[in-house]
């Protein structure tokens, strides 16, 4: 039961990788985003909102079938990156960290948003009359204050991109080595006949890492807590 | 010498206020709701006015007719707010010098020994916010603007939020600042008790408009 094979590793690993890829690339735009939509009253600012929160409603196969459109070989965007700086997401693992990304998206932005909401304006205004530039405020106070919710936003985007499936599957195919996460996997082996029990050991190893980044994020968050009011 | 003479719709709320001072410590004087606070932040630059000139010492901080707005954090003014305002996530002696690393100011060993003597908060610079007494977070507060080395000092209320025998704890020390510090402050409050010991020259304000200035005896008028 617990002999991993060769191929199971590569889907485990190839899930990490592209889990860690998406949170680390989504992060720096998702806190930006946040902090906009927190602090910022512009025309249209309903519309990005609802943009962000899409792919949480929309079908999967659909954000999928989008993201294929947009940025596959012929897409318009896709076929932009790949002239001019040879990056390609069709059918391979960095598609399924796009399309990680996007899905996992509203779910990473929002605790950040409501974190970055609770800091207190008053503390920004304290630091703007000591000679604190907007750019200052913003990494001395805001962040630090925000920093339990920005963690909680990545870990919740991340473990949200390692499960995430119906997108990915549509966007970037099922690939063994390539584009074949653990969901995909799992779902290549339970159409097989005998891949129960290899199915099973896929199931308990993504229980495992949702579970591990889940106590990781009440870990990190209690500790962010802890600097930032206790002694 | 601080010139204001703003206009600012707030919703109901209109403030009108024209005045120029000299002195040390011009104390802003009004009840509550008399728009001090809002005053005391257009000076800031915390608040924009809609209209009208706020200069220091003749550099023009506001100037709605020109479009000129200096943004608060290249004022070089010093807020002491009512709540104190510290950092929570740093300690004392980091909340204290973080104006002077906002100014790019050289360290200053003699002032920062001087201040945090005068002030009384030696004892405290490496405790957080969180473990201070009302009086003591606001002498912190007291402490970081001064060692930002504002050309004039806002105190709102600083002892507004203090029971009565921590604002005798208090008082003494701004005293002290008053006589050494040589900055130019004003100071808000509706407690004449407390001008009357601090401030040298009064602003009266009263339903968004300023209703008199001059000496501290215009307080009994």
């Amino acid at each position: 039961m617990f002999d991993i094979t060769p191929t199971e590793w590569i889907a485990i690993l190839l899930s990490l990788r592209v889990a860690t890829v998406a949170t680390l690339v989504a992060t720096p735009l998702g806190i930006a985003l946040a902090y906009v939509l927190a602090r910022r009253d512009f025309w249209g600012k309903s519309l990005l909102d609802a943009l962000i929160h899409l792919p949480l409603v929309l079908p999967p196969v659909v954000t999928g079938y989008l993201l294929l459109l947009a940025f596959g070989r012929r897409g318009p965007i896709g076929a932009f990156l790949a002239d001019n700086f040879g990056i390609v997401f069709a059918f391979r693992w960095t598609g399924a960290a796009l399309s990680c990304g996007v899905m996992s998206f509203p779910l990473l932005v929002r605790p950040m948003r409501l974190s970055i909401e609770a800091v207190d304006r008053r503390l920004e205004q304290a630091a703007e009359t000591l000679g604190a530039a907007p750019w200052r405020v913003f990494f001395d106070v805001t962040l630090p204050l925000a920093l339990p919710g920005v963690l909680a936003g990545m870990v919740l985007g991340f473990a949200k991109a390692i499960g995430e499936f119906g997108a990915t599957i549509t966007f970037v195919s099922n690939i063994p080595g390539e584009t074949q996460t653990i969901s995909s996997a799992i779902y290549s082996l339970i159409q097989t006949p005998d891949g129960d029990t290899a199915a099973l050991r896929l199931v308990i190893i993504s229980m495992v890492i949702a579970v591990a980044a889940l106590i990781g994020s009440e870990w990190f968050a209690r500790r962010a807590t802890k600097r930032l009011h206790g002694n | 010498m601080l010139r204001v003479d703003v206009v600012k719709q707030l919703g109901e709320f209109s403030l009108r206020a024209t005045f120029e001072t000299e002195g040390r410590v011009t104390g802003l004087f009004g009840a509550s709701g008399a728009g001090k606070t809002s005053l005391v932040s257009m000076i800031a630059g915390l608040l924009r006015p809609d209209r009208g000139t706020i200069s220091i010492d003749g550099e023009i901080m506001d100037d709605t007719a020109k479009a000129i707005h200096v943004p608060a954090w290249r004022r070089r003014i010093g807020y002491v707010f009512q709540d104190a305002r510290l950092f929570p996530h740093l300690d004392v002696a980091q909340n204290l010098d973080y104006g002077r690393r906002m100014n790019r100011l050289a360290d200053d060993p003699t002032q920062r020994k001087r201040v945090t003597e005068l002030l009384d908060i030696g004892h405290l610079l490496d405790r957080r916010p969180g473990k201070l007494s009302g009086g003591e977070r606001q002498r912190v507060a007291l402490g970081r603007a001064l060692l930002s080395k504002p050309r004039l000092l806002l105190l709102d209320e600083p002892l507004g939020s203090l029971d009565e025998g921590r604002r005798a704890e208090i008082l003494p020390y701004l005293v002290r600042l008053r006589d050494e510090a040589r900055i130019p402050m004003v100071y808000v409050s509706h407690d004449p008790a407390e001008l009357r010991q601090l401030a040298t020259q009064i602003v009266l304000l009263k339903g968004g408009r300023v209703t008199s200035v001059g000496g501290v005896k215009v307080l009994s008028g």
